[in-house]
């Protein structure tokens, strides 16, 4: 815990907001004891989700924003994760929960041995080989050899688990601690790899492969290591998801999801441990928004067509874009700067480069 | 009704008893989403991504829920319909379903659209009791009352549509050598099974080739000379568009004219075969049960009449020509129908029955001698089809009315 207090916290003092936030999270499943609201049970799911994206990003921004490698393709990762748990709670009679290890060994595994052809691309080039990964898997997943497993098109329907009599909780208010749960744990993974000398040597991959190579990273090393691990956390998100929905098909794995980490990372803040979790609640909170403005826009003004959602979802990026370039963790971080006048030091992201990798690499744009 | 339950409000409150207001309730009987004024219906559909085509189907039933309201609604009730965009993601789907059931609080979840999709929601919806109806897919699994009482579809099932085509086939040759070409998926395993039952155990036996393809092949041109090769001389084209589209050309290519009979979901004029080209199509046989609308034959029909003018007034920003908005529009007549059957007790369980007891139903925009019949252990709404003939440029229905049941 106190790990994470350090990873939320940019300077001193600031950790008792990070200790009160994780518990604040805790302590939401107990509102549905006073309130009588036939809702919560609902808000509950979407407290599931939104911790599920949270720690895909998570495991998405530990590639981009502290080891800057690009991944288009961790939806790939995500599928496999979900299919990995769907397939031993289904066929090998496995308790859900032991399932979240091998999902994220499985993609682990996977990520690391994609991590070798593609440690020859940089930037857009390995944008654009994990761009395949997303566009391939789906397809891959109905492939007829392995729809035995899979259920290909029909994909693989689970049970939701029991939650034990003993602790008084609904299915969905179990299921948000064991999100929870396993959300301060890869939380409390990631930022102790980052403070550790493997975390500080990603970090210089990232500031500049080169310096870093000549100061005795083993780069190419370390580069494979980190899209293994980043899969490997995605995987265990992916995991986690197959059993909140308990359901699983092609068709939930497309090209869109690995774009909508994307969003959430960048969103939330590059290289920003609690930028995660907003990614993930934006995710979440504002698609559904877009429709509901689209529809209140059109009762309003009585219009004649409808607005697109997805047009207005887009504003909303722009706007949000325009107003906190660096995301909003970026932006809050910009903003305690100007009320309190002075400079605070930067911790875990000096910079961020990975939109402009190689040559303007010396350029760096701040980050929470 | 009206009247006697404001009968009762006058007593009730003469009185100044919470009794009596207990008892004007239970003159109407109300299942969550439900008020004096309104019934809340909840809908998933595929908006954006790639099956956005169908959003047409949304839409429309928008609009024809509008005219309802606009003519006073249902027994004085507004229908409030909440059509959500799940971009056909099955998890979005949940999400939108339990936001819709548990927040929202929809009396029931009418046509959302998609296998995967309703497959996701397919144990919560029973687990929570509510109506899943009317599900717009044409899977077979939806009509299963004893495992799942509270889910029903709409349209003919790919196995009732399989069992008339082999049925066709062996009145009109009766000694032909069947081939068959079916996608491997849910969707090809349905027909397969229907042909099965269609054909017969000796029926089967001239099957001389069962020929399967993926949806990921690029083209299906070495089955087409597998199934000739076998000597098939009638041939059950069961596959997606794409796909219908290449083996018609293949087929025209290699010079074999087997009789030919291509599944409804490709027997799209625009998207098969056109591209196939009409001078390749003369003569393929296919199922029909809502209007051709595109058939210049229908412009007296009444309902035809009706429906242009409710989509020319309610709906003017839809192509009236794409399929979709005809089924919608049917289906939410369907749904009226219920809800009218329902009364003043709408509950749940009563819009189970109702689904559960269409008797002889007619629809308008289906084809004519098409009815809706249902009962506790049938929950599958349209069960008949008329063959069509594809000739010039059209479709052509001949034939009587093809059921499974009379099978």
């Amino acid at each position: 815990m106190a790990a994470i207090v350090n990873g939320w916290a940019m300077k001193k003092g600031f950790g008792l907001v990070a200790i009160i936030f994780w518990i604040v999270l805790a302590l939401l499943p107990m509102v549905g004891l006073i309130t009588e609201d036939p809702s919560f049970e609902y808000y509950m799911f979407m407290g599931q989700s939104m911790l599920i994206y949270a720690i895909a990003v998570l495991g998405l921004n530990l590639l981009i924003g502290f080891n800057g490698q690009i991944s288009l393709g961790h939806s790939a990762f995500f599928a496999l994760g979900a299919y990995t748990a769907a397939i031993l709670m289904t066929f090998g009679g496995w308790p859900f929960w032991a399932t979240l290890p091998v999902a994220g060994a499985v993609c682990f595994g996977a990520g690391f041995l994609f991590g070798f052809p593609a440690l020859k691309l940089e930037g857009h080039y390995l944008a654009l080989a994990t761009f395949t990964l997303a566009i391939a898997v789906p397809q891959l997943l109905k492939y007829k050899p392995i729809a035995p497993w899979t259920g290909g098109v029909g994909g693989v329907l689970l049970d939701k688990p029991e939650p034990p009599e003993w602790l008084g909780l609904s299915v969905d208010q179990y299921l948000y601690y064991l999100c929870l749960i396993v959300a301060i744990l890869m939380f409390w993974l990631v930022f102790n790899l980052l403070r550790s000398r493997s975390g500080l040597a990603m970090m210089a991959i990232r500031d500049h492969a080169m310096a870093a190579g000549t100061m005795g990273v083993d780069t190419a090393l370390y580069k494979t290591v980190t899209f293994g691990i980043s899969a490997g956390i995605t995987g265990v998100a992916g995991g986690l998801s197959a059993i909140t929905i308990a359901y699983v098909a092609p068709d939930s794995f497309t090209l869109q999801l690995a774009i909508s980490f994307l969003v959430g990372l960048v969103v939330g803040g590059l290289a920003s441990l609690p930028g995660c979790l907003i990614g993930g609640a934006f995710i979440v909170l504002v698609q559904n928004s877009a429709q509901s403005i689209s529809d209140w826009m059109k009762t309003t003004f009585a219009l004649r067509y409808d607005v697109p959602a997805w047009a207005i979802y887009g504003v909303l990026l722009l706007l949000l874009m325009y107003v906190m370039p660096t995301g909003v963790m970026g932006g809050i971080t910009a903003l305690r700067q100007k009320i309190s006048g002075r400079r605070t030091t930067r911790v875990n992201a000096p910079s961020s480069t990975v939109v402009r990798p190689g040559k303007t690499a010396g350029e760096t744009t701040p980050a929470a | 009704m009206r009247m006697n339950r404001r009968t009762a409000l006058l007593g009730a409150a003469t009185m100044g008893l919470a009794g009596g207001a207990r008892r004007v309730r239970a003159a109407s009987k109300y299942s969550p989403g439900v008020t004096d004024t309104e019934i809340k219906i909840g809908q998933t559909m595929p908006y954006s991504g790639n099956a956005s085509a169908y959003g047409v189907a949304g839409r429309t039933q928008a609009a024809f829920f509008r005219m309802i309201n606009d003519q006073g609604g249902i027994n004085g009730r507004k229908i409030n319909f909440i059509s959500l965009d799940d971009g056909y993601s099955p998890p979005k789907t949940v999400e939108l379903t339990r936001q819709l059931v548990e927040r929202d609080q929809v009396l029931l979840m009418f046509y959302s659209l998609g296998t995967q999709t309703n497959t996701a929601i397919h144990k919560y919806m029973n687990q929570k009791k509510v109506p899943q109806l009317f599900v717009a897919t044409g899977a077979s699994k939806w009509g299963n009352p004893k495992a799942f009482p509270w889910t029903m579809g709409w349209s003919p099932d790919y196995h009732t549509e399989g069992a008339i085509h082999a049925r066709a086939i062996l009145s009109a040759l009766p000694d032909a050598k069947i081939g068959i070409l079916r996608q491997n998926d849910d969707m090809g395993n349905d027909y397969l099974d229907g042909i099965k039952e269609g054909l017969g155990p000796d029926g089967w036996k001239r099957v001389v080739a069962d020929v399967t393809y993926e949806v990921t092949d690029p083209t299906v041109d070495s089955q087409i000379l597998q199934i000739r090769n076998a000597g098939a001389t009638a041939f059950l084209n069961v596959t997606t568009p794409k796909f219908a589209a290449q083996a018609i050309k293949k087929a025209a290519e290699i010079g074999w004219k087997p009789k030919h009979h291509l599944m409804s979901v490709s027997a799209s004029v625009g998207a098969v075969l056109r591209p196939a080209g009409f001078e390749n199509a003369q003569g393929i046989v296919t199922a029909q049960y809502v209007k051709d609308v595109s058939d210049p034959g229908w412009a007296d029909a009444p309902d035809y009449k009706t429906w242009k003018s409710f989509m020319d007034t309610w709906n003017p920003t839809i192509n009236p020509f794409e399929g979709s908005s005809v089924t919608g529009y049917a289906s939410a007549i369907t749904l009226v129908h219920v809800l009218k059957q329902c009364g003043d007790e709408l509950t749940r369980e009563n819009v189970m029955k109702q689904a559960a007891s269409m008797h002889q139903l007619e629809i308008p925009m289906l084809l004519p001698g098409i009815k809706l019949n249902t009962s506790p252990t049938d929950f599958y709404p349209i069960q008949s089809v008329r063959l069509a003939r594809f000739e010039t440029d059209h479709w052509v229905l001949f034939g009587e009315l093809q059921s499974r049941d009379v099978a």
